[in-house]
């Protein structure tokens, strides 16, 4: 009686040592670091760039170590936290405003711990500093210019087929509204829309002898709109968020139309958000004639000087258009298989192409890629102390200059590109720049980095003493058996914590607190167990009976407490935001792991010590 | 906590359910008169932690900030001496925090920035709005599988302890005008895991009950029930609330309030499990017939390891 096939043992076993080993390498505290990279992906940090570095570094007296290079990046580790901030000074100092020098933490992981895969939990901001950004694009207004989009082309179509209309106009800023005078050309236009408009609905009806189509945009157009918007958010957020010098953004999409920006280790919030927040933009201009005053001359494009060898072109000063008439724009191919970019346009920005590409087909338009950049300079200042100073500037470019083939409308297509990558670069450019759905900041939190720290100490603090304290309750009112709760209960620790390394969850000071909670749950199950047995002892059943008797009938119990805690926890998941998330995590994993550790593994030790004999008395 | 020795639980039920209904009633008439403190998280607005080298005067802050335009600032110590809360009256807006800092820092240039949380109306109404909408789910998804895997006598009891023991621990937050904010929430809901799991555990010892003993009393089966299952109810409490004290002492200012809510919950959460939870069962007229059905399902639960 009492007894576990050894396989069960060896499983128990197994799970120790997995578990020992993904948890492990939280152990090692991490370095703080710097890591550098290129502005631009085609920048290579080698060895040459990585001696400057540490010669600068050896010249400013900080002490650092463990350098590495990778071609793409470099990262140096420093000795002391407090020192990251100055190394950061005197590389950017020396480097120059090409390169992104960015806070980095190194984890210290042994090589034969990261062989298994192995790595340390990830910290939340409220652990390691930083700031947190919601924000919200405004798709409304992306919505809206589709439509007034749509209306300027369903005139057009019209016209093209000769066919009167009195008005087609948007009323309330949802429905189009297209009148027609006689039946057979209310008929005629449904018929276009039918063909050429998949994107919304037609509803005929007559009014006061006129003949009405109400039309409205299809729910999966808006939403194909609205996602378009939001991902030409996210890659420009992107872009704008690695200019930052971030180790380990996030950018990501939050609910319909949002976006979450997660910057750890930055500081200077006002900066971030000016970066973040700030704008590229595109003006269309026709190139100059030879020898006119009103010109300008510009540079080509890294991508363009390496597609087609040309450095620079004259462009007239007056601009066709902006890039906030530009609502798309995508790279694809036309019938013949050459890789071309189509850009629609707005109704007004494509009123004006018109009127200007009529008048100049055969000369070439050339498109200005406008960036509004912040630089870092380091300079001395009254007191002799060095200090950033941030200096905007603006970039101008030409990404694509193309001969006007035919007079432009709401949309066309630039051809002649040399490779579908030059296609798609461009398509980017032309994206970045555009107008980009409208985003403002409904969110915002930062933590600094001193009260990061501060409450990684403090939730340790509160975990080591909550648990010294359940584990000598338990020994004194358990004994043995308290002592096999109390290996079980730093067992399910162990596991929660290795579990958290692998699923790569992030660790939260509310996680913390789920983790407090668990060790007070995870006990209940053994005082459940134990309180059974010693029921089972009392009402005279021998002692083999009675641990057998109460790991019976205590597990239905324990598996309808946990389900229940489980639920919640798991609601608390779904609709939780982030601070409630982290804590439902901890909370639903340590109630899992508790199942095993507190009914298997408190149930293996039992069986090693009194299974398999006779024994009088069993010391609970 | 031998079996031998019954305790007349239910003797005493009149006298809690007295108790009950005034805890509940002080509660809602809190509630309707002072209302609960939001915190930020719920209403919008923005709230800055700044940290001083040594221990701050909050007139001197106060004046800086009237004397830079801000209106109405509220200056607290938040945990300590040297850190200092601010609070922005106002239509919330993104960027207030940045012109906050540079105020304080012309005079003291010390100032460290501690913490930013700024919130939008929108999301402050949204979470407020997820907040209830997620205590709801879980009682109704709480209550379907208590009526599944028990009947619904129980499920409904189980409930009923549940809102007692939710309404008691914000009537406790509205009227100590502690603030309520995300983590309270978090450990509200928490609560009602912890209140459940109690529950249940006496549930199902008054289902084994009912089935094993030849009792028709179901008044006496219930206080069998609850004094074989008293023992583990006060130990598990008991390793809870060490640490949560642990939590609340060592823990730190963020999560003091989350403390004191999961404190409150287990007191609150100990007794409705004695004594709500069961009282319901006798009020809505439990018997032993209500239990037959479902025995052939248990019949295979307990053929489990």
């Amino acid at each position: 009686m009492n007894n576990y096939p050894l396989k069960t043992y060896l499983f128990i076993l197994v799970t120790i040592v997995m578990s020992v080993v993904y948890a492990l390498p939280n152990l090692f505290a991490a370095d703080p670091a710097l890591q550098i990279s290129g502005q631009n992906g085609e920048m290579v940090i080698d060895q040459p760039v990585m001696d400057k570095i540490t010669n600068a570094l050896r010249v400013a007296n900080i002490e650092y170590f463990g350098e590495e290079v990778s071609g793409e990046n470099g990262l140096l580790r420093l000795k002391d936290i407090d020192q990251q901030l100055p190394a950061k000074r005197v590389i950017q100092d020396k480097l120059g405003p090409d390169y992104i020098v960015a806070l980095n933490l190194a984890p210290t992981t042994p090589e034969w711990l990261s062989k298994f895969g192995a790595s340390p939990m990830k910290l939340g901001l409220d652990l390691r500093g930083g700031v947190h950004f919601l924000l919200e694009v405004n798709t409304d207004e992306v919505v809206g210019k589709q439509m007034e989009t749509t209306v300027t082309q369903v005139r057009a179509a019209m016209r093209e087929e000769k066919l009167r209309y009195q008005s087609v106009k948007i009323v309330n800023g949802k429905l189009i509204v297209s009148v027609f005078k006689t039946k057979a050309e209310a008929e005629k236009a449904s018929s276009i829309l039918r063909n050429k408009f998949r994107g919304i609905t037609r509803k005929s009806t007559e009014e006061n002898g006129f003949f009405i189509i109400h039309s409205e945009m299809l729910e999966s157009e808006i939403k194909k709109i609205e996602d378009y918007a939001i991902n030409q958010n996210l890659t420009t957020l992107r872009n704008r968020v690695n200019e930052l010098g971030v180790s380990e953004p996030v950018v990501q999409r939050q609910g319909r139309n949002r976006v979450v920006v997660e910057l750890p280790g930055v500081q200077d919030t006002a900066e971030a958000k000016r970066i973040i927040g700030k704008t590229a933009n595109l003006e269309f201009r026709l190139e100059a004639e030879a020898g006119s005053t009103n010109r300008e001359r510009f540079e080509f494009s890294e991508n363009y000087v390496r597609d087609r060898g040309i450095k620079d072109a004259f462009l007239k000063r007056t601009v066709v258009i902006t890039g906030d008439h530009v609502s798309k724009a995508s790279a694809g191919f036309d019938e013949q298989g050459t890789p071309n970019v189509s850009i629609t346009l707005n109704s007004k920005g494509g009123a004006r192409m018109h009127r200007i590409s009529r008048n100049n087909i055969g000369r070439r338009l050339g498109v200005l890629f406008i960036e509004y950049k912040v630089g870092r300079k380091y300079d001395t200042d009254d007191t002799g102390k060095r200090v950033a100073v941030s200096e905007r500037y603006v970039d101008k470019k030409i990404i694509n200059l193309a001969t006007i083939q035919s007079a432009l409308g709401v949309g066309f297509q630039i051809t002649g590109l040399t490779s579908p990558r030059e296609a798609s670069e461009l398509a980017l450019f032309l994206r970045a720049g555009a107008m980009a759905a409208p985003m403002y900041f409904v969110e915002e939190r930062t933590i600094g980095p001193s009260l990061g720290a501060e409450n990684i100490s403090l939730g340790v603090k509160s975990v080591t003493i909550g648990m010294l304290l359940v584990i000598a309750f338990m020994l004194i009112y358990y004994k043995l058996f308290g002592l096999f709760a109390n290996i079980a209960l730093t067992l399910n620790l162990l596991i929660l914590m290795a579990f958290m390394s692998l699923l790569e969850a992030t660790l939260t000071l509310p996680g913390i607190a789920g983790i407090v909670l668990t060790v007070g749950i995870a006990v209940d199950a053994n005082v459940l167990i134990f309180s059974r047995i010693k029921e089972e002892l009392a009402s005279g059943l021998p002692a083999q009976s009675a641990i057998n008797a109460g790991y019976d009938r205590a597990f239905v119990s324990i598996v309808d407490a946990n389900v229940t805690t489980l639920i919640v926890a798991i609601i608390l998941f779904v609709i939780g935001s982030g601070p409630v998330q982290g804590f439902a995590v901890t909370l639903s994993i340590g109630i899992l792991v508790s199942m095993f550790t507190a009914i298997i593994v408190t149930r293996a030790l039992v069986n090693l010590s009194y299974g398999n004999r006779t024994i009088e008395k069993i010391w609970i | 906590m031998i079996t031998d020795s019954v305790v007349n639980f239910m003797g005493q039920r009149k006298v809690a359910f007295i108790l009950s209904i005034f805890l509940i009633i002080g509660s809602i008439v809190s509630f309707g008169t002072k209302g609960l403190v939001l915190g930020l998280d719920f209403t919008g607005g923005t709230q800055i932690e700044v940290g001083y080298q040594e221990s701050a005067n909050l007139i001197d802050i106060r004046a800086q900030l009237t004397k830079a335009g801000f209106e109405a600032p509220v200056v607290v110590h938040f945990g300590s001496e040297r850190d200092v809360l601010i609070r922005m009256q106002g239509k919330p807006e993104s960027g207030l925090s940045d012109a906050v800092l540079q105020a304080l820092q012309t005079n003291q240039p010390n100032v460290v920035l501690r913490r930013v949380d700024f919130v939008g109306p929108q999301v402050g109404e949204e979470l407020r709005e997820d907040g209830g909408l997620g205590m709801l789910v879980a009682l109704l998804v709480v209550m379907m599988y208590i009526a599944i895997r028990f009947q619904y006598k129980f499920s409904l009891g189980a409930v009923v302890a549940l809102a007692h023991d939710v309404i008691i621990t914000l009537g406790f937050f509205s009227v100590t005008g502690l603030e309520f904010d995300l983590t309270v929430l978090a450990a509200v809901l928490a609560v009602i895991g912890y209140s459940l799991n109690d529950t249940i555990v006496v549930s199902d010892r008054i289902r084994e009950n009912l089935r094993l003993l030849r009792i028709s009393n179901i008044e006496t089966v219930i206080n069998k029930s609850l004094t074989q299952t008293l023992g583990r109810t006060l130990v598990t409490s008991l390793t809870t609330l060490l640490v949560l004290v642990s939590l609340f002492l060592f823990g730190g200012e963020l999560i003091h309030n989350f403390a004191i809510a999961l404190i409150v919950g287990v007191f609150i959460g100990t007794y409705s499990s004695i004594y709500v939870a069961s009282n319901m069962l006798l009020t809505l007229g439990l018997q032993r017939e209500d239990l037959m059905p479902s025995e052939k399902e248990d019949a295979e639960i307990n053929e489990l390891p």
